[in-house]
């Protein structure tokens, strides 16, 4: 042929996804079944949980897929056929839980095996391999966040994944989940808004008195470094005692153990990024426009408030993205300490040895501590267009 | 206008700005001149009081400036510096209307100054009100700086190497510009460069500064024909003295009576521009013809060479 054909180059990330997907496809059960919540598992392969129509479908999606991965370069079609594959290895779990349920068995348990986990995997690196890819603006990668949210709690309502062993455990625990969901909410949220109030102007005031940075940041620093668990042990022994002394504090659910130790400590814990960033922050603000701003004959409050701290909030809400998304992963071991949250479900979990019990507490987590992350970034991102310096070295 | 009375500002051990004491004239520019370090810019900035003196004084309009709280002092005199020092989260229109919000001015008085002063500085409102600064160049920002600091109409205007930052050509452009503002709206204007050049292109008085003294305060002229010392003379330059000096007479102003078939230059132009003109033409005399057109006078070689030294 006349026309040279493209090189074809086989694309290494599509390669390594292809061969796990493909070896676990083999190797690993699709699905785990148990006749109760106790008994061991029995691996069930895709042949045996599917119709032999749907089995062999879902092969073809994901060989669909592999061709993909492996040569095309396209971000969008790479995105799209990930998000296919996704969305048909869900309901292909889904169909095999339906199927190996006996009609109005609540008794029988059906997890997703390894091979779906696998494959839940690679898709999902792919798909996220993609979307760094074609480098999507803020507003698409949120609107792409919420459209995936929807989707899922969509199929999550109408009962597509009633018959896995996770929801099943949210049946049971249907009325607690939502409390424990609020409460690490809360708690994250809680003791994040708390170290804004103190950490602004704890911030505010090392920009303004250079001399008070290092030894502030220094002891901050220190509480850093204790791990959470004995941060716990150490709150309790202060705030046992205060409860004990002051009835006041003890009505107000101060406790040496329960929520209070909690979020005392996650707010320490988020101390130092929002006092940090805040440094950070006002010290990029360009030393002209301050200068400029009190040349016009703003007074320092409005310089603060008009120009540094405008200036200033996309380090900020840096900080403030790694103090939530920090927190709502240390949330879940307040559970331990009786601070309660999804981490209750976790630790439950762990102690009866039932890993879906598990998955109920951190599922939610991860997707939470996820979107958190992308809203964030997101927000970042948008705010720095506008008013970084990089902008205007660039035009 | 503005009255400065034995300003001296001490850091610690250090005289940053040592007794300096002089007047600036009313609707003029007054150009402080120096090496840096020399404490012209501290100088500058205890006029506004961004600096606090450590003693003596300044008056505004027979006041002291220290009747009044700083940031309200600070809204009537109207302040630009190097690199601009642009909101870069505001808008061009936003950034303009600093001071007039400060001051509460209504939004519609607001709007129509914003407009007049991106029109005068060439900045076309409808494409550039609702811009940042960062998409504006760099000479763009500058005049948007200068517009800003004019917003409010202050009497006085205070300029920190405003044009530092810029390439020669867009700087020769602002230069202009400043001196048509500064006719156009009679602002008394202090001006602080490094750049002897440029503080005799735009300076009415000069006040050369050196290590925190005012070593001379006189017109350009002076400073050429009779300098204090040996530094003065040196910072006005020795090599090129005599054409400076040229530099600073118009040919208006040295046209004698009569006429001339030689090159024609314009009564605006500068006497070493004639000189150059007749050097390069190998002519011996020029007409000058007013703004107008109309002939005014000749001006001979001779004639300007014996404008050439003191």
């Amino acid at each position: 042929m006349a026309i040279t054909a493209p090189r074809q180059r086989v694309d290494r990330l599509g390669l390594l996804l292809t061969a796990a997907g493909a070896a676990a496809l083999i190797g690993l059960p699709f699905v785990v079944f148990k006749s109760n919540r106790i008994v061991p598992g029995e691996p069930r392969a895709l042949h045996e949980v599917l119709p032999l129509w749907a089995a062999l479908g879902f092969q073809a999606v994901l060989l669909g897929d592999a061709a993909v991965a492996l040569g095309v370069a396209d971000g969008r079609r790479r995105l799209a056929a990930a998000l296919a594959g996704i969305v048909v290895l869900a309901l292909a779990v889904a169909a095999a839980a339906n199927g190996l349920t006996p009609p109005g068995n609540k008794v029988v348990r059906i997890a997703p095996g390894g091979a779906s986990w696998v494959l839940l995997v690679s898709l999902g690196l792919m798909a996220t391999d993609a979307i760094t890819r074609l480098r999507p603006g803020p507003l698409a990668r949120v609107l792409l966040l919420a459209l995936t949210l929807v989707i899922a709690g969509a199929a999550l309502a109408i009962g597509t994944f009633d018959n896995l062993s996770v929801m099943r455990e949210y049946a049971v625990n249907a009325g607690r989940f939502r409390a424990e969901l609020l409460r690490h909410l809360w708690l994250a949220g809680g003791s994040l808004i708390a170290a804004l109030i103190v950490g602004l102007p704890l911030g505010i005031l090392c920009h303004r008195v250079p001399r008070l940075r290092p030894p502030l940041l220094g002891t901050l620093n220190v509480v850093q470094t204790i791990p959470a668990i004995a941060l716990f042990g150490i709150l309790m022994a202060p705030l046992g005692a205060l409860a004990a002394r002051v009835p006041a504090a003890a009505a107000l659910g101060i406790r040496g153990i329960g929520a209070a130790p909690a979020v005392v400590a996650l707010f320490l814990y988020s101390l130092l990024p929002i006092v940090a960033d805040t440094v950070v922050g006002l010290r990029r603000v360009s030393h002209e426009a301050v200068e400029a701003a009190l040349g016009m004959g703003m007074t320092d409050n409005q310089v603060l408030s008009r120009i540094e701290l405008p200036l200033a909030l996309p380090v900020i809400l840096t900080g403030i993205r790694v103090v939530l998304v920090q927190n709502i992963g240390m949330v879940t071991i307040a559970a331990l300490i009786g601070g309660g949250g999804l981490g209750t479900f976790v630790f439950q979990g762990i102690g009866q040895n039932a890993i879906d019990l598990v998955l109920l507490g951190a599922i939610p987590i991860v997707v939470l501590a996820f979107s958190a992350s992308v809203l964030l970034d997101a927000l970042i991102e948008a705010l720095d267009r506008t008013t970084s310096v990089s902008a205007g070295a660039r035009a | 206008m503005i009255r400065i009375e034995n300003l001296t500002k001490q850091y610690d051990a250090t005289t940053v700005v040592d007794d300096v004491s002089f007047d600036v004239e009313r609707n003029s520019i007054t150009v402080i001149v120096g090496t840096s370090g020399s404490g012209k810019s501290t100088l500058l900035r205890m006029i506004n009081r961004l600096v606090e003196p450590t003693s003596g004084r300044v008056l505004l309009d027979g006041a002291d400036t220290r009747s009044e709280p700083a940031h309200l002092l600070r809204r009537r005199i109207g302040y630009a510096i190097q690199g601009n020092g642009l909101f870069p989260h505001r808008t061009v229109a936003e950034n303009v209307a600093t001071v007039p919000r400060l001051l509460g001015w209504p939004e519609e008085r607001i709007r129509a100054r914003v407009t007049e002063l991106l029109e005068i500085f060439q900045l076309d409102p409808a494409l550039y009100a609702s811009a940042l600064p960062h998409q504006l160049s760099g000479g763009q920002q500058q005049r948007v700086g200068v517009a800003r600091a004019l917003a409010a109409e202050p009497a006085v205007l205070l300029m920190d190497e405003p044009f530092g930052a810029l390439d020669p050509i867009i700087r020769d452009k602002a230069q202009e510009d400043l001196l048509d503002i500064q006719r156009r709206f009679g602002t008394t204007v202090v001006f602080v460069t490094h750049d002897m050049d440029e503080a005799f292109r735009l300076g009415h008085r000069i006040a050369v500064m050196s290590q925190g003294r005012l070593l001379q305060y006189d017109r350009p002229a002076t400073l050429l024909t009779h300098p204090a010392d040996a530094f003065v003379a040196r910072m006005t330059g020795l090599s090129d003295r005599a054409l400076k000096l040229l530099a600073l007479t118009t040919a208006g102003e040295a046209a004698l009576p009569g006429s001339s078939d030689g090159p024609r230059v314009a009564s605006s132009a500068s006497l070493r521009e004639v000189l150059s003109e007749l050097l390069w033409r190998r002519a011996d005399s020029a007409l000058v013809s007013g703004e107008d057109g109309a002939p005014c006078g000749r001006l001979t070689v001779a004639a300007i060479l014996a404008r050439a030294h003191p």
